[in-house]
């Protein structure tokens, strides 16, 4: 690819803080799982996908790193509230495992997508690790898919269960295509497509799955979408997950921990 | 991670007698002989009852020992510590699966070992009954609980029971990444600021005695294990354990500057053994009968997670599908 120009590497910074941000805040939220999760052999499962999504945010800050922005660790650690650009679906507490599983299944689906798209990006870099994703998601996906048909057809608690954990998550997935102010930019130079393009190829995925799980998707039009949080503006619950997750490296954030 | 050494309840005298002489005689032979017991195998119930209990309580450590590191997922400092305290952890977890699966063999389903842990009638290492209060605490217990963990269960894994061993081999694999990882974790406290020494420090004088309760009590006084040392149930005394892990790891703490308080710990060079204070054995019973710092708190976390996930599970129940014995 050429040289970037300004405007250009401004929007990719922000499209690649958005992505990781989501990838280190769900990874994040997925790990207190670990222990508790109902059944043994799905709790390893969720710790390898969550293990995955902070190895994913990972991967992406060095990205950022190599475009000027400091290293992955002062960038994950070090930031305020203000300066996160992820979506409150990504936010919010673990619930029980209904609400988590949902998050998961609507989060990864786009995710999948998304990386799909960005696997064909004109900025090499970002397509390269794309492609590598796309793979791991495609496990994901497929566990979130099992579980969905299975719990979305078998006891009448676990039917109704997941309904509500969609009526409450959907709304907050919503939030995850917020529109940026880039958008343009990097769909006229190849670099990505839009958050409006992958909502569209999102919502028809998840419709696949829903309809066999028997779950009926909330009315798009009458959801009121969780937006803000690429801007800055997040919920409730980011503030205490940052304090706590820079607990320790905040007692010397120049030690070598 | 785990010790073993308190496992055991005294048995009955004559348990033996009650057996069939001749198939007992030819199963005490296949084991003399280095051959390992397979789920389909004559055992004598003896054997049965003191394996499914060792082999229960191991898993238990297990997933009762992801609770303390696991609370430290979500602070742990910087990418490459927080992705290798998620992957130790998982493979805790792990480990319970796959112990659970060979005390299963056994014939005990893993959701009545389950709810003997929640209910208390089950034991698990009495380690775990204490907090780990910092980040330095982590660091302790993924290096040398860990170690002590290693020492146990290779020799445990020489033992007679087939899949108890092969799982045994597969986490003494694990557990040597655990060991370095901790280590790592431990150097980078112990040679970097001085407050990262002394958070370090003051961990390791927190963990000492957990650490020498870890293999259980002395030979002196505990239960006589004769009979399961033939059968290879029981692999090693715990005092012999205590002195390997000693030699083994002391040296190295030393290494790093760090004090272990215990004034009286040296090596005699005389016997080759360590002399140390006695550890407080009054404690040990204190805590392994549930008057520790954590038992409340620990059983009552997993008794939670157990209540939270019973709509995940009964979803999942199929009632035309009977329960069968896995067989290894």
């Amino acid at each position: 690819m050429k040289q970037l120009t300004e405007i250009q590497t401004k929007a990719l910074k922000d499209l690649i803080c958005r992505i990781a941000d989501d990838e280190l805040i769900l990874g994040h939220r997925n790990s207190e799982w670990t222990a508790l999760v109902p059944i043994l052999e799905e709790d390893i499962a969720f710790s390898s996908m969550a293990q995955d999504k902070i190895g994913h945010s990972l991967a992406l800050y060095q990205l950022l790193n190599k475009l000027g922005e400091p290293d992955p660790d002062a960038i994950a650690f070090t930031r305020k509230e203000k300066d996160f650009k992820c979506c409150h679906l990504v936010e919010y507490p673990i619930g029980d495992y209904d609400f988590s599983l949902m998050r998961h299944f609507l989060f990864d689906k786009s995710e999948a997508i998304r990386f799909d798209l960005l696997s064909r990006s004109s900025f090499e870099d970002l397509a390269n690790i794309a492609k590598k994703f796309r793979g791991e998601l495609k496990y994901h996906t497929m566990h979130a898919d099992t579980w969905l048909v299975q719990l979305g057809n078998a006891t009448e608690e676990s039917k109704a269960r997941m309904q509500s954990a969609l009526n409450q998550c959907f709304p907050l997935a919503l939030g995850i295509f917020e529109p940026g102010e880039y958008d343009e930019v990097l769909s006229s130079e190849n670099i990505f497509p839009g958050e409006k393009v992958l909502q569209g190829m999102w919502l028809d995925s998840i419709k696949i799955i829903l309809d066999s799980a028997n779950l009926s998707i909330p009315d798009i039009d009458t959801s009121d979408r969780s937006y803000g949080g690429r801007k800055g503006y997040h919920t409730e619950y980011l503030k205490p997950l940052l304090d706590e997750m820079t607990e320790v490296y905040s007692i010397d954030p120049n030690a070598e921990w | 991670m785990y010790g073993g050494g308190y496992i055991f309840e005294e048995s009955k005298n004559g348990h033996s007698e009650e057996e069939d002489q001749i198939k007992l005689q030819k199963f005490e032979e296949r084991i003399a002989a280095g051959e390992k017991i397979e789920p389909s195998d004559w055992m004598p119930a003896e054997y049965r009852k003191q394996l499914i209990r060792m082999i229960e309580q191991h898993a238990h450590s297990e997933i009762i020992g992801a609770l303390p590191e696991g609370t430290w997922i979500t602070r742990a400092p910087g990418f490459r510590r927080k992705l290798a305290l998620m992957a130790k952890v998982q493979d805790e977890v792990g480990h319970a699966q796959l112990l659970y699966s060979a005390a299963e063999t056994l014939g005990k389903p893993r959701e009545q070992m389950i709810n003997d842990l929640i209910t208390g009638k089950s034991k698990y290492s009495n380690v775990f009954n204490y907090p780990a209060v910092t980040w330095a605490d982590t660091a302790v217990i993924a290096w040398l609980i860990d170690a002590g963990a290693i020492i146990n269960q290779v020799a445990n894994s020489k033992g007679s029971y087939g899949p108890y061993c092969r799982a045994l081999e597969r986490i003494c694999l694990e557990e040597s990444f655990h060991l370095k990882y901790g280590h790592d974790n431990v150097v980078f406290l112990a040679t970097g600021t001085s407050q990262q020494r002394q958070m370090v420090q003051d961990a390791l004088i927190r963990w000492w005695p957990p650490i020498m309760h870890f293999f259980g009590p002395s030979d002196k006084i505990s239960v006589h294990t004769e009979t399961l040392m033939r059968w290879k149930v029981k692999m090693a005394s715990n005092d012999d354990m205590r002195q390997k892990f000693l030699d083994m790891y002391v040296p190295k703490i030393w290494e790093l500057g760090l004090t272990i308080p215990d004034p009286k710990l040296k090596k005699n060079n005389e016997t080759g053994k360590w002399e140390y204070t006695e550890p407080d054995w009054e404690e040990f019973k204190r805590v392994i009968n549930g008057d520790g710092p954590c038992n409340k708190e620990r059983l009552a976390v997993r008794r939670r997670a157990e209540e939270k996930g019973e709509w995940v599970r009964n979803a999942l129940l199929r009632p035309s599908e009977k329960y069968t014995v896995p067989l290894s």
